[in-house]
């Protein structure tokens, strides 16, 4: 988890994390890419009663989630993935991660590989605050959602939705759903063609899977 | 005790009868049999995890570790910690008496290996009527033998925690156990392996093996902290070749206590059972292998600061363990300790170890430490 989880804090549950976890089967072998505290693992464990693992990047992040009882690695998702073999799990969860990887393509198509279904939320570059900041500002957009500035920023590889469904349909992924939420969670009540999403959305949650 | 009847088929080819396993249990065991926990010591550990030890009258190796209310809360699990095979606090070891010349084994006991002392741990924990065990832990050593139970034995290991520990041994371990058991060898008291008989006993040796051993478990930077170019009881340098520094007088106390508590034959068998690992050669080569189809929940541990069994080593586990798509955690610990600091206190390795077995237990159906029931 790369984004200030203080920006999105929605009461004790994030609103991102309740819709992965509406998305989520019951008792599912799940992987949580970029795991960081072991919030939504937790979150799945109890009420999806998942058999859950973690990846994540930091080590107090993964000690973290050991101590409260869950299953976490230490690991990179850049170069760690590939230690998996194919369809290792139902679903592979990728929570506002993605912009962080080195190589988002790579990591998407072995999450795709591991994962009969593969769920990954990501924030909407392409939302009307950025637009507007770099085109009336010229300047590399900071928002609440997004705190930092370009050049201490951990989020290396943004994309706007649009950019990330062309990505999916590249590697043979069909979106099977897709949410378009506020930057606090909450589900955008419309029914809009992308282009709509496009822009209001501040973030979105997709259900993938491959072809 | 384990009659003529009752050999113990070792890796060598040899079956060992009769034998003998010494052990000690903490906590009790409930009316399932689902609370066992075997603990697996290392090198010159032994089975008082957490008594006193009867020779040294020092408390219990793992006293931090486990007792009650401790991560390994004997409250609420019962725990065996058993003296290896090769060692020298009851288990048949080289200094047991060789019922067909009636003199100790020496040299004559076949070489055992981690498989081996496995093995007869497997038979004790048969013995005690326990079906399954709810988990396997060790450091170093012992974190080898929680690897091969868990290989072993999948569908007794319910949770494997293996600590500082690696799948083989490194052609670098290998070395420095070699400079130990040539320095035991080379000591004119060792006598062939015969000392007992003969009534003598390879202190020297046996002691600049554990000198050599003792530098491994540390890190440089430990080291420093604690002894840096520190003088022992003296302001100047003697120009000559007496414990000038405090790390010579603390490596020579070092090694002067440890005979007194163990035996160097003993330390020739249990560092070549450590050589002989390697788990993949096992499973045709593959480390996945061995942990194939494995339900067993795991926790890979590691420390910054441990070069002797460092964090690659740990990862190499990990990865076969991802391979086979095991249930797998993995920590690697901030401590300037180096390899001996799954053996001090290190609390995050307690907590750590406190909330991978809540959760284990949790999955087992048990009750963990917290919640209200006892044992």
């Amino acid at each position: 988890m790369i984004l200030d989880p203080n920006a999105l804090l929605a009461g004790t549950v994030r609103g991102d994390h309740k819709v992965v976890a509406s998305l989520i089967p019951q008792n599912a072998r799940v992987l949580d890419v970029g795991s960081a505290d072991g919030a939504l693992l937790d979150l799945l464990v109890r009420e999806r009663q998942v058999d859950g693992r973690g990846i994540e990047l930091s080590k107090e992040g993964v000690n973290n989630c050991v101590a409260r009882g869950l299953s976490a690695i230490q690991g990179d998702a850049d170069t760690d993935l590939t230690d998996y073999p194919d369809q290792a799990f139902d679903v592979a969860i990728l929570s506002q991660t993605l912009q962080a990887t080195r190589e988002p393509k790579k990591v998407m198509s072995e999450l795709l590989r591991i994962g009969k279904q593969v769920v990954v939320s990501i924030p909407n570059f392409a939302h009307w605050r950025n637009r507007v900041q770099l085109l009336l500002r010229g300047r590399m957009p900071v928002t609440k959602y997004l705190p930092y500035e370009w050049y201490d920023t951990p989020n290396i590889h943004f994309c706007s939705l649009r950019d990330f469904v062309d990505l999916c349909k590249e590697l043979d992924a069909d979106v099977e759903k897709a949410v378009a939420l506020s930057a606090q969670g909450n589900k955008i009540p419309i029914n809009a063609p992308w282009w709509v999403w496009n822009i209001v959305a501040e973030q979105a949650v997709f259900l993938l899977k491959r072809d | 005790m384990f009659g003529a009847d009752q050999p113990l088929e070792l890796d060598s080819g040899v079956e060992l009868a009769p034998w003998q396993i010494a052990y000690e249990t903490y906590g009790t065991l409930n009316a399932d049999k689902t609370n066992a926990v075997v603990v697996c010591h290392a090198l010159t550990g032994d089975q008082y995890a957490a008594s006193t030890n009867p020779v040294t009258g020092k408390q219990g190796w793992w006293s931090l570790m486990v007792g009650p209310g401790k991560p390994i809360d004997t409250n609420h699990y019962f725990v065996i910690c058993a003296n290896v095979l090769g060692g020298c606090l009851g288990t048949t070891g080289p200094a047991t008496l060789d019922p067909a010349t009636g003199s100790p084994y020496g040299l004559n006991l076949p070489v055992v290996t981690i498989r081996d002392m496995v093995r007869a741990q497997a038979r004790l924990v048969e013995h005690l009527g326990i079906q399954t065990l709810f988990s396997v832990i060790g450091g170093s050593m012992g974190g080898m033998q929680v690897l091969q139970w868990a290989a072993s034995y999948p569908e007794k290991v319910f949770s494997a925690v293996p600590i500082a520990a690696a799948a083989r041994h490194t052609s670098q371990n290998i070395a420095f156990h070699e400079v130990g058991r040539q320095a035991i060898m080379a000591d004119p008291d060792w006598r062939g392996g015969n000392y007992i008989s003969e009534g003598v006993r390879p202190t020297k040796g046996l002691a600049v093996a554990r000198m050599a051993a003792h530098v491994t478990y540390m890190s440089d930077e430990s080291l420093h902290q604690k002894f840096g170019r520190n003088l022992q009881d003296r302001e100047n340098l003697t120009f000559g070749f007496d414990a000038d520094f405090q790390i010579e007088s603390y490596l020579r106390h070092q090694g002067m206590t440890f005979v007194d508590r163990f035996d160097a034959n003993s330390y020739l068998y249990v560092t070549r059972a450590m050589d002989y690992f390697d788990l993949a050669h096992e499973f045709g080569g593959s480390l996945p292998a061995a942990f194939k189809e494995t339900k067993t929940r795991f926790c890979v541990m590691s420390f910054t600061s441990d070069w002797l069994f460092p964090t690659s080593e740990s990862r190499r586990i990990v990865q076969a363990l991802n391979a086979a798509a095991a249930n797998v955690s993995f920590v690697e610990i901030d401590s300037d300790r180096g390899h001996d600091a799954f053996l001090l206190d290190v609390p995050e390795m307690f907590e750590t170890i406190r909330g991978f077995i809540t959760g284990a237990a949790n999955a087992r159906g048990i009750p963990a430490p917290g919640e209200g029931a006892t044992s």
